[in-house]
């Protein structure tokens, strides 16, 4: 019974403010510079009341509607990674003392946090992180340390984006699992339900109705509807044996003809992991800090080797971008690495559309 | 803590020191090192063709094989060839400096599968720095393994580093030493050409050996095809690869070759994992 719960839309504050109260630090969806951010949230007033996101190959546009519906939009230019796999953070530190070096280890102290308006694809993205950071033999501890704090409310996508194809990757845009609780929006409200321990509690602190059938078949209608839009997909051969019997392709060439070699792509990527390791001294030359940083495979550092660069040219790092996503990424963890978000094709300067090329590669 | 340095909590490097160091050639040299804290020292352990990360202060780290055999308790060894800013560095270092290092990390050579067997060892250019802790592993406990054969080609005569130690080994019983220079010089007593001129001298038996090859990947790949055809299996075939390493774990992704994370996967490899990308411009 618990997925027929109803939350009313003036109650929907009271979930930021029990959330708040139970010492989670809130961050939601808000408009910023024309894109919806995840940014912290204290106000159901912040969330971007009305408005719609119009995506395409290198477009992103938002409009405002005359409605009460705060999530009747598919996504921003960020998933949630940034909150798990920090954009650039220090790992260690090393300070000379009189010739000699002392190591330590940075630190995670970050505050448990609720993500409000998570996406399927997104859940989806951090299961993905979640075998490349966590699951292996050695765990990396920054990782860990942010993904534990997290607390998920998840909504199912009821107006997905011309770009966005998670119906053919499998991955939404109803959200499955690994949510705390998780709403469908309804004009009036919200269906909610709750799939941990720590969501059930915070689900008995709301002011709660049942949900009635009406309300029921209108959350799966909508849902349905939401899957049933969506016109882009890849190719339904087995990727990987696809691409990696096609790396001669002409098609390889003439998207490298289009592509900049940016790297915007793989820096709205939820499941881009690639990073590099810097070091950085202090002025003094006495302290030096090691830090990481999103890195990109289009980058020509990515693939240097003492004196040469293995990848060169943006055909080869085009090719190793969507070898890597769809193909190598069922080597490495059993599924493809990609989710269906559709950020790579709304965010490329180029208007490349990724689910066109491996098509296109694959047929 | 301690005892498993490849655990995260222990991801920052600990301070190791130079206690000696060898010139091998203009741009090539040995660091031998050793951990600060006994402690630390103790506990570590590594195998032949695994590697550590070296952190020059303030500069950077480098991805650097370890050459020393494993029993060596006193210290271990790096030998590097000076490339890039850490590098160039290291090799500033003085007896006594101080630098991090972190480690070992990947998989090393197949020291158990290769008991009872004949162990073809097969290296060009530097290559030959991954190996020689294998054949120092070798050599200590000789009675395990059959015929120990090293193949090294380098292009010019006067690339070849550790002369003295080839012609030690060579002197060693059941042991063969072979060396091909694409460029003689004066007084190269070995043989000229490419590291296949050498393999008619070695005496191959297919099914007893197992090879252990290092180096350029074109000199790897023709070294597979001559193997292939003296009927060596593919199982029988191990390679060390080298990629852009940054992390050691399998988490930076520059490593990457296909599905393979080359610092965690390998270094070294079994030939059928690999060989389907190897020699793909690209990979």
């Amino acid at each position: 019974m618990a997925e027929h719960q109803f939350l009313a839309r003036k109650d929907l504050q009271r979930l930021i403010d029990v959330l708040t109260q139970s010492g989670f630090h809130c961050i939601g969806p808000q408009v910023r510079e024309g894109a919806i951010v995840y940014d912290a949230l204290d106000r159901v007033e912040r969330l971007p009341r009305g408005i719609r996101d119009q995506q395409a190959p290198g477009s992103y546009r938002l409009e405002q509607h005359d409605d009460n519906r705060v999530f009747s939009w598919a996504n921003g230019p960020q998933a949630i990674k940034p909150l798990t796999f920090a954009p650039r953070e220090s790992l260690w530190h090393a300070q000379r003392n009189n010739g000699t070096l002392d190591f330590s280890a940075a630190s995670v102290h970050d505050e448990p946090l609720a993500v409000i308006g998570v996406r399927a694809c997104d859940l989806a993205a951090l299961r993905l992180h979640d075998r490349h950071f966590i699951d292996g033999e050695v765990n990396d501890a920054f990782y860990a340390a942010r993904r534990e704090r997290l607390f998920l409310v998840a909504v199912n996508c009821s107006h997905p984006a011309a770009t966005c194809f998670c119906v053919s990757t499998g991955d939404g845009p109803t959200a499955d699992e690994g949510y705390d609780l998780r709403l469908d929006e309804l004009d009036e409200g919200f269906l909610i339900h709750a799939a941990s321990p720590v969501g059930g509690r915070i689900l008995q602190e709301l002011f709660l109705t049942a949900a009635d059938d009406t309300r029921v078949a209108a959350a799966h209608q909508q849902r349905a509807a939401a899957a049933a839009a969506q016109t882009r997909r890849l190719p339904s051969t087995h990727l990987r044996d696809a691409l990696f019997a096609n790396l001669e392709h002409p098609r390889w060439q003439e998207v490298a003809a289009r592509c900049l070699s940016c790297g915007n792509c793989t820096a709205v990527c939820p499941t881009c992991f690639c990073h590099s390791e810097r070091d950085e001294p202090a002025l003094d030359g006495e302290q030096s800090s090691h830090y990481r940083q999103w890195d990109s495979c289009f980058t020509e550092g990515h693939s240097y080797i003492h004196g040469f660069v293995i990848r060169a040219d943006t055909r080869l790092r085009y090719r190793q971008w969507m070898t890597h996503k769809l193909g190598s990424w069922h080597d490495q963890y059993g599924r493809s690495g990609c989710v269906g978000c559709g950020r790579c094709i709304s965010w490329c300067p180029a208007a490349i559309d990724f689910t066109e090329e491996a098509n296109a590669i694959c047929s | 803590m301690v005892a498993n340095m490849r655990d995260p909590r222990c991801a920052a490097p600990y301070e190791a020191e130079v206690v000696e160091r060898l010139e091998e050639s203009p741009t090539i040299f040995t660091l031998r090192l050793r951990f600060t804290d006994p402690e630390v020292h103790k506990a570590y352990r590594f195998a032949p063709g695994q590697f550590n990360m070296l952190y020059l202060h303030g500069v950077g780290e480098v991805p650097i094989s370890i050459v020393s055999d494993p029993l060596d308790e006193h210290m271990y060894d790096h030998t590097v060839r000076t490339v890039g800013r850490v590098t160039r560095g290291l090799a500033h270092l003085p007896i006594g400096a101080r630098l991090g290092v972190r480690g070992p990390y990947g998989r090393g050579w197949p020291v158990d599968e290769a008991e009872g067997k004949d162990v073809i060892i097969a290296t060009g250019g530097l290559g030959c720095a991954p190996v020689v802790s294998v054949i120092n592993y070798i050599l200590r406990r000789r009675e395990r393994y059959g015929r120990l054969v090293v193949l090294q080609g380098v292009k010019h005569a006067n690339d070849l580093i550790w002369r003295q130690r080839y012609e030690e080994w060579a002197k060693l019983p059941n042991t063969q030493v072979l060396l091909a220079a694409d460029q003689a010089g004066p007084g190269w007593p070995w043989r000229v050409g490419h590291i296949p001129v050498l393999f008619d001298d070695a005496h191959i038996v297919a099914e007893k050996s197992v090879v252990m090859l290092c180096g350029p990947e074109g000199m790897m790949r023709a070294v597979i095809d001559d193997m292939l055809k003296r009927g060596v299996s593919e199982e029988a075939l191990w390679l060390s690869m080298e990629r852009n390493m940054q992390c050691g774990a399998g988490r930076c992704g520059h490593c990457q070759m296909g599905g393979k994370f080359v610092c965690k996967d390998g270094p070294v490899f079994n030939y059928p994992d690999v060989k389907a990308l190897l020699g793909v411009k690209g990979f």
